[in-house]
């Protein structure tokens, strides 16, 4: 069995075995670090190529606070002008964070959004990423003539089935990054602009209301 | 005990998961899904063979009141390991475990091996016992995770036979005590009793 302990062994067996552990872990991490570069590099290029029309240059990550939260975004530049963005925006959901990565182009259009990640329930708030109908109305959702909350608050965003509160964070979602965009150009945020009233404190998740 | 013996118990008679109830946090947590279940199994296989190897190669020089603060040295390089190779690798997979990943430092199986077998056996015997428990744990979470995925999806290692949902219980917390329970049951009944 293992040896008797005394001071002189016990520093010297410590000290070895961090050593030769942080040297392999420091091995490891040199050797993984550009693979761990390249596929997270790959998996947000193609969170962006997915909310962005095609053709163009995209420029590198801005920092910005989107919806009271530290977000970035990315412009989509096209003959030397901004022609859309992407934009990080992350909000709380029915069952944790909700972050998505919206499209917009500079006229007020939503191109597309999708899923980063999400906590929300298997099944009910889960489908904001796999529901077809859900998915498919942003594409092209235009924020001049429409309103960015569900329609149970009198907007134009027709919600998922029993989960309310995930598709009222989802339009949350989506209305700061478009109010974010059109602050880059200087016009009134969706609420103004559209001409129609949100009911006051609607889109709030105000977790009181179980619905999902 | 036989090279033989050293695999198949930990498969039956030490069952992790039905028998010593060791790993209770990753069992319930991960096996939403057939392909979940296996890949969190393969991961804990992955670092129980090999900090069994290295554990019982270092033991008969660690002084006794150090022992644990060593081995879990030892135990937690190699999950970092597994982290940083998972991360370059499979990324779908770290992202579906996440966090799940880092707490195979603190898995009971992982320190239990080590303690209960590795430091008093051999580098080869050690290994194996590592293969043959990590192996208990890997089908045992499989299974837990396909019958879940069967009951709360519709669908098996992500082969969908029925449209829509199915009841959707089984894919939450509480799906996971019911079938660990009712597969406990099954397991005892019919495979562990001699």
């Amino acid at each position: 069995m293992a040896v008797q302990s005394n001071f002189r062994n016990m520093v010297l067996c410590l000290t070895a075995v961090c050593l030769v552990c942080s040297a392999l872990l420091a091995g490891v991490y040199a050797m993984t670090k550009d693979p761990i570069d390249k596929t997270n590099a790959e998996i947000l290029r193609a969170s962006i190529g997915a909310v962005l029309p095609e053709g163009g240059e995209l420029s590198e990550a801005k920092d910005a606070e989107i919806g009271g939260q530290a977000s970035e975004y990315y412009v989509l530049m096209r003959d030397g002008s901004p022609a859309a963005y992407a934009v990080k925006s992350t909000v709380v959901g029915f069952g944790g964070p909700l972050a998505l990565m919206v499209g917009v182009t500079t006229d007020g259009i939503v191109y597309n959004t999708s899923v980063l990640s999400h906590q929300e329930t298997p099944g009910l708030g889960a489908k904001c990423n796999t529901d077809a109908k859900f998915m498919g109305q942003w594409q092209g959702f235009d924020t001049n003539s429409k309103v960015l909350a569900v329609t149970k608050d009198g907007g134009d965003v027709d919600a998922i089935t029993a989960s309310t509160i995930t598709s009222r964070a989802y339009a949350l979602a989506v209305k700061n990054a478009v109010d974010f965009v059109r602050s880059l150009a200087g016009a009134a945020p969706t609420d103004g602009a559209s001409g129609a009233s949100v009911p006051a404190g609607a889109p709030k998740n105000d977790g009181g209301q179980i619905d999902e | 005990m036989s090279k033989f013996q050293l695999i198949t118990k930990g498969l039956v008679k030490d069952n992790p998961t039905f028998v010593l109830l060791l790993g209770m946090c990753p069992t319930l947590a991960t096996t939403t899904s057939a392909v979940n279940g296996l890949s969190m199994g393969l991961a804990t296989l992955f670092v129980l063979v090999l900090s069994n190897m290295a554990i019982s190669a270092i033991a008969p020089v660690v002084p006794d009141k150090v022992h644990i603060p060593v081995y879990i040295v030892v135990i937690a390089t190699f999950v970092t390991i597994l982290q940083l190779l998972m991360q370059a690798y499979t990324p779908d997979i770290y992202v579906t475990l996440g966090l799940f990943i880092p707490l195979i430092v603190v898995n009971c199986i992982v320190l239990g091996r080590a303690e209960a077998f590795a430091c008093k056996n051999s580098v080869v015997d050690s290994a194996l016992d590592g293969l043959g428990v990590g192996i208990g744990f890997t089908v045992s979470l499989t299974v837990i995770g396909l019958v879940r995925e069967i009951l709360g999806s519709g669908s098996a290692f992500g082969w969908k036979f029925l449209s829509g949902d199915g009841m959707l219980a089984f894919v939450m917390a509480p799906g996971a005590f019911l079938v660990l329970g009712y597969l406990m049951v099954l397991f005892n009944k019919f495979i562990a009793k001699k």
